[in-house]
């Protein structure tokens, strides 16, 4: 029996003890002397949001497949395991073994969402590595860092000794020899970053050194060490059919989010709507094929005992073969008791058949996500979803017996007016409108209809058509959604309508770490200093040490956030390459000023520089759709 | 929803809990047996209705950090799919599923008209030892047989929303030390279930010493039904 990093009077004096046990169904335990390399795979927030994510169980099953290789995994302790290790002078372990991160060879962070960075130091002191790259000594491991935030790592870019671009199922292998070799053969810390430097799609941030411009804006990368490569390139997935995935699984006890299969239908979205950094940085749109499909989900559901399997991908709906999978899942689960949870398809017969089959009468909410009320705007954005669209789907769902909606808009989109603004109300009131048009009154049975609305605050991101614009302030933000609600409440069906926005803090931190630079990890080292973790929950964060943090260093919020960029200037993500071209990026940000839609990569090619991996939405043959 | 109604059997399962799946909660318990059922392809019967579930139920929930020797569910079978069952390899298959710590250590047939595991038990059987850095400072043999020897022994029981009166000397059956530890058999019914703390609690008190529920190191070694019999023993191996 294993024995455990804590002692029982921790444990039952902790909340959730189980975050801290490991031993769940498939997680993988090895002999620590047979292997020759020690992986800890970490999520910087707590136990359950990371046990939920898929990317790290992709990497986990695939790193634990190479037999000398141990892969494991490691959480953020919660605040109360956090003060009882720092008094007893506990270090942070890893959840298979029980170990301490330190004596592992390599500490691999997913940095999911940049309100986890002070998570991350959380992580990196609790293990008694040093926080500072520059600090570190032979023996620490190796800090590695992959996931969306690391396409701009520059704020964090300090705290890593290496950070992988793109898709981690490609060339870790390679990154693994590399390391064996060098400690084989006696090799140094340096030496083993100068090897992993030259390897696609790793960047080593210690030998780059950013310059700035008099104004402070960004200038180039200087290179210091002569394995650095000038321009990084994102690793990519040729062969998505072939590529690894978890079929088995590791199945926390605690119940998570995610308590379900996940099918991972395709990568990457053919759509290009101009807010979204996921639909850049994961073209070109790859598609696994049905077999593979059926095979994974067989798999998954033998290791795993779920009861539900759902859908994932960024627009599920554009999936080619969706029809024939649904169909399949249906008939080969049905009566298995099996539950199929359909995520947000595009809302029109064959999905309402569809919903019936699998969901019997329980009819939950439908959720539309048009992102801005108006027209105009939505034009603006390239979110190719018309008011026609929301109503004949909305109008289809309540025959069928649907009385709830849930909307999802952005507030503070590039060039957004008060009319704009005033047109989700009005949305909202058209779609209550549209129940009791298509419902009459006898059929209703009482019922009424339920339209919730929220809002989020637009956050300009590197990779996107709007990596130039300025953010709204947070004052010009609540002023917003202040609009919202006023005009909501003026509104004739306003018994049947609901609105609730975020808070305003925490969009304008992230904004300022998504655009950010290196200078800006100071900031985070001193707020994290002064106790800022778990910014994401908010019982835990602080915008006060924030601010100070901003105040000590000298750093002027406003310039990563309301400051609308030249067009020629340089970003401090320049030097890596995503296939799509900034230049792309640009057109697109002018087009979406004057209103004009880009089709989508399926219709026609709009030459946005993906098409250099060759694969995938790019050589397929196109069909009009 | 699928056709004809099938008739059911009944069966009862036995497991242990030790090691660090000791922290895992009641409700996380269950819901491991409920995948793990699946997993190993156990064909169990659903309810009806629009989100069918398994017709499982459990004897007693285990306090998190107690071990067990002696944990029980029920579960009905679909007879249709288990002609080639027996106890054997529904143990089998079970174990080959599972984790490190939540064993499956038998699996009887009940009668057609036996109780449910919940509504059967009436007694539970525990070891408790101190753990090390909490030694008692009291004499527990004396303490134990004083218990033995007196004519009542009452406490006050607390819940989120209620307090009341109990004898204990009416429910425990059995209190004896064993080497440095104690063993209880204590009852265990929906109404009157008493827990191994509160009994040691009431020693400490009486012996003018605090009570620290982090010092004891429990294992509940069996349940038992009205007749004092192990809840396996309700049922015949197949």
């Amino acid at each position: 029996m294993r024995k455990l990093a804590l002692s029982d009077e921790i444990l039952l004096s902790v909340t959730h003890p189980e975050r801290y046990i490991g031993n769940e169904l498939n997680s993988v335990t090895k002999d620590r002397d047979s292997v020759r390399l020690r992986f800890a795979m970490c999520f910087p927030d707590v136990y359950e949001i990371g046990m939920s994510h898929l990317g790290i169980q992709i990497l986990y099953s695939m790193f634990n497949d190479r037999e000398d290789v141990w892969c494991e995994r490691v959480y953020s302790p919660w605040t109360d395991l956090e003060m009882i290790m720092r008094e007893k002078d506990i270090p942070l372990f890893a959840l298979e073994s029980q170990d301490p991160v330190k004596c592992f060879d390599f500490l691999g962070i997913t940095i999911q969402y940049e309100m986890c960075y002070s998570n991350i130091l959380q992580i990196l002191d609790l293990s008694g590595i040093p926080i500072w790259s520059k600090d570190r000594k032979e023996d620490d491991p190796i800090v590695i860092g992959g996931g969306p935030c690391t396409y701009n790592s520059e704020p964090i870019a300090d705290f890593f000794d290496i950070i992988y671009l793109g898709e981690g199922e490609t060339d870790y292998d390679r990154l693994f020899d590399v390391y064996i070799d060098n400690k084989n053969n006696g090799g140094t810390r340096l030496s083993f970053l100068e090897k992993a430097a030259q390897i696609p799609g790793l960047y080593v941030p210690s030998f780059y050194e950013p310059v700035y411009n008099e104004d402070d804006t960004f200038k180039e990368m200087k290179i210091l060490n002569d394995n650095a490569k000038s321009v990084i390139t994102k690793n990519v997935c040729l062969d998505f059919d072939k590529a690894p995935y978890a079929l088995k699984p590791v199945i926390p006890f605690i119940k998570i989010t995610q308590d379900r299969v996940v099918l991972e239908v395709q990568r990457g979205c053919i759509r290009g709507c101009r807010f979204c950094q996921a639909g850049m940085i994961y073209r070109p749109v790859r598609e696994k094929s049905l077999d593979v499909l059926k095979m994974h989900a067989r798999a998954m559901i033998e290791s795993t005992g779920h009861e539900e399997i759902s859908l994932s991908s960024l627009s599920t709906s554009d999936y080619s073969r969706i029809s024939e999978l649904v169909k399949w899942l249906v008939e080969e689960y049905r009566t298995k008791y099996i539950n199929i949870s359909l995520p947000s398809l595009r809302i029109d017969n064959f999905f309402l058949d569809m919903m019936e089959r699998v969901s019997d009468s329980k009819k939950g909410s439908l959720t539309f996500a048009p992102e801005a009320g108006s027209q105009r705007m939505r034009d603006v954005i390239n979110k190719g979803i018309t008011t026609e669209d929301i109503m004949s789907g909305s109008g289809l769902a309540f025959k069928a017996g649907w009385t709830k909606v849930k909307l999802y808009f952005m507030l503070g989109l590039p060039g957004e007016t008060d009319e704009d603004v005033t047109a989700i109300p009005d949305l909202a009131n058209d779609i209550a409108m549209n129940y009791f048009d298509t419902v009459p009154k006898e059929e209703r049975k009482g019922k009424r209809v339920d339209v919730n609305t929220s809002t989020s605050f637009f956050i300009p991101k590197p990779f996107t058509p709007f990596q130039w614009a300025a953010m709204d302030t947070k004052e010009e933000f609540l002023r917003k959604a202040h609009l919202v609600k006023e005009t909501m409440e003026k509104e004739l069906n306003h018994k049947s309508l609901r609105y609730q926005y975020h808070e305003s803090d925490l969009s304008e931190l992230e904004g300022v770490f998504a655009r950010g630079d290196r200078r800006l990890s100071k900031v985070i080292y001193d707020a994290y200093m002064s106790g800022c973790r778990f910014d994401s929950w908010s019982e835990s964060f602080k915008y006060d040490i924030w601010c100070e943090a901003f105040e000590k260093n000298g750093i002027d919020r406003d310039f990563y956030t309301v400051r609308e960029r030249g067009a020629d200037e340089a970003f401090p993500w320049d030097f890596i390459n995503v296939g799509v071209t900034k230049e792309f990026l640009r057109r697109e940000y002018e087009n979406s000023k004057k209103g004009i839609v880009t089709p989508n990569c399926r219709e026609k090619c709009s030459g946005c520089g993906a098409m250099m991996f060759g694969t995938g939405v790019c050589t397929a043959e196109r069909s009009s759709v | 929803m699928h056709g004809r109604k099938v008739i059911c059997m009944k069966i009862r399962i036995r497991f242990k809990k030790h090691g660090p799946v000791r922290f895992i909660g009641h409700l996380d318990t269950m819901r491991f047996i409920q995948k793990l059922i699946r997993r190993a392809g156990i064909p169990a019967a659903y309810s009806e209705g629009f989100s069918p579930h398994q017709k499982l139920s459990f004897a007693q929930a285990l306090g998190v950090g107690v071990e067990s020797e002696g944990e029980y569910f029920d579960l009905e079978l679909n007879d249709d799919l288990c002609e080639e069952l027996s106890s054997g390899s529904i143990i089998e298959r079970l174990n080959a599923c599972s984790v490190e710590g939540i064993e499956i250590k038998d699996c009887v047939k009940l009668p057609d008209k036996a109780k449910n595991a919940m509504a059967s038990v009436f007694a539970a059987d525990y070891h408790v030892r101190i753990r090390k850095g909490h030694e008692l400072s009291f004499d527990l043999k004396k303490a134990v047989d004083d218990f033995n020897n007196a004519k009542s022994a009452k406490v006050v029981k607390k819940t989120k929303k209620t307090s009341r009166d109990l004898e204990l000397k009416d429910l425990v059956y059995e209190l004896k030390t064993k080497e440095d530890a104690l063993f209880m058999r204590l009852n265990a019914s929906s109404a009157n279930s008493v827990k191994p703390g509160l009994i040691m609690e009431y020693l400490c008190e009486k012996n003018g010493c605090g009570f620290d529920p982090l010092s004891l190191m429990i294992t509940r070694l069996d349940i038992y039904d009205t007749e004092m019999k192990p809840l396996s023993a309700s049922g015949i191996h197949f």
